[in-house]
């Protein structure tokens, strides 16, 4: 039955809006993770495809993946010379060079053309219908000889794969000495130390694990610092009835308006005063002497605990800071989880502080190492980009979906989020 | 009388020691800071060598910088941008998810999302977007029979499509809106119903007004943070702000000055310009609000 009341009715008009939008709202994300694990010659396809496939044939009973297939064109002969300069490759000749076992053979040596006849076997006759495939490897650094096939068209399939080990690839590539990218990838993990536990190693293997170690760290770190400093300013500001509370109030809300741009130069000077520029200190030390937006939050909060709840218990003697731990903070809980969670999604995402503080590699948080990364070898290995950006998102999205209410409640209440 | 002022001093102890961080972290990380950075504009300063002291001479330069002006002029569109359209589109948004749709929670999740993506990795992302042949946005316009600007390579979409971008993560805005939204008591709207008010004027005589504070608010942060654009011009364009510093921004030049140059001096000049014009616009917008801003409920 229809509803008659206009205000809840939802008209079906609304969701052709609503689809359009959401489509392309979402396109990008996808995209990304679409990219993401499609091989290298997918990536850049006009018109692009969305799914990632692969060719593949089979030899021998066994599956091989192999590069896009090339027309061979001419009709050739697959030959194996058993002397001379090519002996035991091989090698795809016209078939006026090859006759009764012998092939013709030019060889360039410096600006002079030689031409010999070398004893040679006939592998396979090549019609010019045929195509040409090499085997893939996901790895450049690989240093297994590729195969080469020649055969019918119908024999290459294409099927739609995954290539998962675009992430493997993708942590290899954010790896930051060239040397180190040559080691086995499980190898170089297990060297990739964190440089607060090997003080000293310089052997130690700087990857993406390092970066994310380093990002872990400053966020927990600042989400520690942010909740204990944070809430005892918020309850000294809003629990405690004491002259100059309204005045300090009023400065921690004009200082949200100061922003980090207009503080990083002396910051810098600062920081470099105390010998820390080139480590994370700058990132979380800060965080320990609290933050005006989330003092802010805090008391606004704290202002709706019922006073007689702190009388009573200063009656019974509790002291201040009692009052503080036990009852204020267990009451807060809504209130301090929506502090760690933007706190713990703005360390996660900052880059400009990183950029400015961190000189080091093996201090590099994951979001300054991707960009350092893009700015090398950006605009060519996209798959790996994708890949690397998504090894970066995905922990928010697993995040979001985990916390999704604390999320919807943090921004829906305090109007902004993560800012 | 002695016991009062007994309590009112263990207040005052009480509350000063529980606000001690915020004293060390305000006069360290903030008022020091600050104070500091006006010091160094009216210096010649490279952090390797004491700061010398030459008046104005900072301030009098930035307004002989074309470059100054440049960053200025990008910075003041791509803020004027993103703020119009994000609010554009992300008061829409919440307008279709009030209207009791099905499936709000999956529709709220595919907008709000890209809000929370590092800017990083949306940076990287949607160079891949906007890239001129292989791109997903000129492949969609090519299927519409359109053919697509070089984007970032062009000076005059790269600001364009920068701000397309920041549409894209105005989800957290929607989410905002929506809240305020819901808030507004439904007899509000039975009544404006009675009176024979059509769908428009519902919204311009009631939703509108009714939610205008978490507008207003709304609009001065985002253009507060439009202000501090850094990190997609930065990675997408590069820090020269390219093509013909058509995204060279406030921020963006102010790093170039200070961190590459190493003109510490010059680039607090810019800091505390940056920082008037953020009062003033913020002073602007409380302005306006007043006139425009429904308070009373």
């Amino acid at each position: 039955m229809p509803n008659p009341n206009p205000l809840t009715r939802t008209t079906p008009l609304v969701h052709l809006p609503l689809i359009v939008l959401s489509t392309l709202f979402s396109l990008p994300l996808l995209w990304l993770l679409l990219t993401a694990v499609q091989p290298r010659e997918q990536v850049g396809k006009i018109p692009p495809e969305w799914l990632a496939r692969q060719f593949y044939i089979t030899v021998g009973g066994e599956k091989v993946a192999v590069t896009p297939p090339v027309t061979v064109g001419t009709d050739k002969l697959l030959v194996v010379p058993s002397a001379g300069p090519k002996r035991g490759q091989r090698l795809l000749v016209e078939p006026a060079d090859y006759r009764d076992g012998q092939l013709n053979l030019r060889t360039q040596i410096a600006d002079r053309i030689i031409e010999a006849g070398y004893p040679a076997e006939l592998v396979q006759t090549v019609p010019g219908r045929f195509v040409m495939v090499k085997e893939w490897f996901l790895s450049k650094y690989t240093s297994h000889e590729a195969r080469v096939f020649y055969l019918e068209p119908s024999q290459v399939r294409r099927e739609i794969s995954p290539v998962l080990g675009n992430y493997p690839e993708a942590v290899r590539a954010l790896t930051a000495s060239e040397k180190d990218k040559a080691r086995p990838l499980g190898e170089l993990l297990a060297r990739s130390s964190l440089p607060w536990t090997h003080k000293g190693d310089r052997t130690k293997t700087i990857t993406f694990v390092t970066y994310l170690g380093n990002t872990l760290l400053v966020a927990v770190l600042s989400v520690i610092g942010t909740l204990s400093s944070s809430s005892l300013v918020a309850y000294g500001l809003s629990r405690i009835p004491w002259r100059g509370r309204s005045t300090l109030f009023s400065v921690t809300l004009a200082t949200m308006m100061v922003p980090f741009p207009v503080l990083m130069v002396p910051l810098y000077g600062v920081f470099r005063n105390l010998g820390w520029i080139g480590t994370l200190l700058p990132l979380w030390v800060p965080t320990f002497f609290g933050g005006a937006f989330n003092i802010f939050l805090l008391r606004q909060f704290f202002l709706t605990i019922p006073s007689e709840l702190s009388d009573a218990a200063r009656i019974d003697g509790c002291s201040e800071f009692a009052i503080f731990w036990r009852i204020v903070l267990p009451l807060s809980r809504p209130a301090l989880s929506v502090v760690a969670l933007f706190t713990f999604l703005s360390a996660w995402n900052e880059f400009l502080a990183p950029l400015i503080f961190l000189t080091e590699p093996e201090t590099f948080t994951m979001a300054l190492g991707l960009q350092q990364y893009q700015s090398q070898f950006g605009g060519s290995e996209w798959h790996l980009l994708m890949a690397a950006s998504a090894l970066l998102v995905l922990p928010i999205i697993v995040l979001f979906f985990f916390a999704q209410k604390t999320f919807i409640q943090g921004i829906s209440t305090t109007g902004m989020g993560g800012r | 009388m002695s016991r009062a002022n007994s309590l009112s001093r263990a207040n005052r102890r009480n509350g000063l020691l529980f606000c001690l961080p915020w004293l060390i972290g305000l006069t360290v990380f903030l008022i020091y800071p600050l104070c500091a950075a006006f010091y160094y504009s009216l210096c010649d300063y490279s952090v390797l060598l004491p700061p010398v002291f030459i008046g104005f001479d900072n301030y009098l330069d930035l307004a002989k910088d074309p470059l100054f002006w440049k960053s200025l002029g990008n910075t003041a569109y791509f803020a004027a941008g993103s703020v119009s359209l994000g609010l554009l589109v992300s008061l829409s948004l919440a307008l279709l998810l009030n209207s009791k749709v099905k499936a709000l929670g999956v529709y709220r999740t595919i907008f709000f999302l890209p809000s929370l993506m590092p800017v990083v990795a949306s940076s990287i992302l949607w160079m891949w977007m906007y890239n001129g042949q292989s791109g997903l946005i000129n492949t969609g316009l090519r299927a519409l029979g359109i053919s697509g600007p070089a984007w970032l390579a062009d000076p005059i979409w790269a600001k364009p499509a920068i701000v397309i971008m920041a549409v894209w993560g105005a989800g957290n805005a929607m989410v905002v809106y929506l809240a305020g939204l819901q808030d507004v008591p439904a007899s509000l709207y039975e009544a404006a119903l009675i009176d024979g008010a059509g769908f428009f004027q519902r919204l311009i005589h009631v939703t509108i007004p009714m939610i205008s504070p978490v507008i207003y608010f709304n609009v001065v942060l985002s253009l507060i943070s439009g202000f501090q654009a850094f990190t997609q011009a930065f990675i997408m364009t590069g820090s020269t702000g390219a093509p013909e510093r058509s995204t060279l921004f406030y921020v963006l030049n102010l790093y170039n000055v200070g961190f590459q140059d190493l003109r510490m001096g010059y680039a607090s000049a810019m800091a505390w310009v940056l920082f008037v014009i953020i009062l003033l616009l913020t002073w602007a917008a409380t302005k306006l609000s007043q006139r425009f801003v429904t308070y009373d409920r």
